[in-house]
């Protein structure tokens, strides 16, 4: 049996637990597509994507396991906690929806994870920076294929435009919990680790707004705004994932390939 | 008793040379520039051992473990058990460490070889990049179909002169 390690989670291992979380869930919403893609072309781009998400959260991951010391591991810290102790951003976990969904869900995603591994880079956590600087090779991708799929969509047909636009407008409502300072933030960037969310918004706005101008969609400024993700305070979706995710592990405890 | 000769440092790249990308199997890992070092260590207690210093080509990458076990089996097989292999991430892989013959290699197996990467990284989003020559007809009329191949490390594109599909090794 695993013990439950909330306890020891100190500031660090929760920022890399949080960092892992993100990449996995959404890593693991993209492989949904695996076989249901549009297209072959594009189920293959999805799937490379989730592909390199699941992998920077292994970085993170079995960072975070050393950290943690005890009997924690990357399989572990995956398979086997629970819902609050999950510290991804509630955008991630939503149901992927129709291909729009997902294309506007890795658009918003990228652009902020480019920005975040761009200041994370100078982290004077080395094992940060180098996982940083491995994974914005990666993001620099996802923000151009979800950006240019941003535009086709939106820039396309009716149907599209519509579709893609109602999917920003859903997801909007849960892109202001990316730039959320949190007390460990600001703990975070005193010691030099880690970098202040909050500073990341113009930027961020400056990389989507000329491509969502160009796709011709719009943003439903004023909007109530969902967060709570980081805090382990998560949708009902994240139960269904963690419930496909980790029932092997549970039902057959230390099973492996 | 067997005489057990000192294994030099040539003697092991000869063996790394055998072990293959298993996705691109003309590659070598010296081909693909994921051997960073090899170094000769001594550590108190456990006598001298090599130390191999690989690093990953993409994150997610599913062939990395396999070419991880590849060398460790290559190594054996060659009578060798005194190493450790050691994963480093920074600094992170670039095409730019690919051998000249590894991009030779690529070309005759009808993939083409990554560009050189540009002089500057400019951050814009989509920035104009030069035509992938055709492995095949060598024409640079040719056009990007997706940015994600087969694998991670390739994107598929197409000549517009011979028609043919093909994977270009993406500059990283």
């Amino acid at each position: 049996m695993v013990k439950e390690r909330a306890t020891m989670i100190t500031a660090q291992p929760s920022y890399l637990l949080h960092l892992a979380d993100n990449a996995l869930i959404l890593g693991h919403r993209n492989s949904e597509w695996c076989g249901h893609g549009p297209v072959l072309e594009q189920d293959i781009a999805l799937t490379n994507i989730a592909l390199d998400l699941i992998g920077q959260s292994r970085y993170f991951f079995q960072y975070a396991a050393e950290q943690m010391g005890a009997d924690a591991t990357e399989d572990s810290l995956a398979y086997l906690r629970d819902e609050r102790s999950y510290l991804n951003f509630l955008m991630l976990e939503l149901p992927r929806g129709d291909w729009g969904m997902t294309v506007a869900r890795q658009f918003l995603f990228s652009h902020y994870q480019r920005l975040l591994f761009e200041g994370l880079i100078a982290s004077k956590d080395k094992r940060i920076a180098a996982i940083s600087e491995k994974a914005l090779k990666e993001v620099r991708y996802h923000a151009r294929w979800s950006s240019e799929w941003m535009i086709r969509l939106g820039d396309g047909t009716e149907e599209s435009h519509h579709r893609v636009q109602e999917s920003l407008d859903h997801l909007w409502a849960y892109t202001s919990e990316f730039f959320l300072d949190e007390p460990f933030d600001a703990a975070l960037l005193e010691s030099g680790i880690g970098i202040l969310p909050s500073g990341l918004k113009d930027d961020w706005r400056g990389a989507i707004d000329p491509v969502l101008a160009e796709a011709g969609l719009k943003i439903s400024a004023g909007a109530w705004q969902h967060s709570g993700g980081r805090k382990g305070s998560h949708t009902e979706h994240l139960g269904y994932i963690l419930a496909e995710m980790q029932f092997l592990q549970r039902a057959h405890p230390g099973a492996s390939w | 008793m067997a005489i057990i000769s000192p294994i030099h440092q040539q003697t092991l790249l000869e063996i790394l040379e055998t072990v293959k990308d298993p996705e691109v199997p003309v590659l070598s890992v010296i081909d693909l520039g994921i051997i960073r070092e090899i170094n000769r260590v001594t550590k108190a207690g456990e006598g001298d051992c090599w130390e191999i210093i690989i690093t990953p080509t993409y994150s997610g990458c599913p062939a990395m473990d396999m070419i991880a076990t590849g060398i460790r089996m290559a190594l054996y097989a060659a009578g060798i058990t005194g190493f450790r292999i050691i994963t480093r991430l920074s600094p992170a892989w670039t095409t730019e460490w690919m051998t000249e013959s590894g991009k030779e290699k690529l070309k005759a197996y009808g993939i083409a070889p990554p560009r050189p990467l540009p002089k500057q990284l400019h951050n814009a989003l989509f920035e104009e990049t030069l035509p992938v020559p055709c492995p095949r007809c060598g024409s640079v009329h040719t056009s990007l179909l997706s940015q994600f191949g087969s694998t991670a490390c390739k994107a598929l594109h197409q000549c517009d002169d011979c028609k043919e599909p093909f994977d270009y090794f993406k500059c990283h």
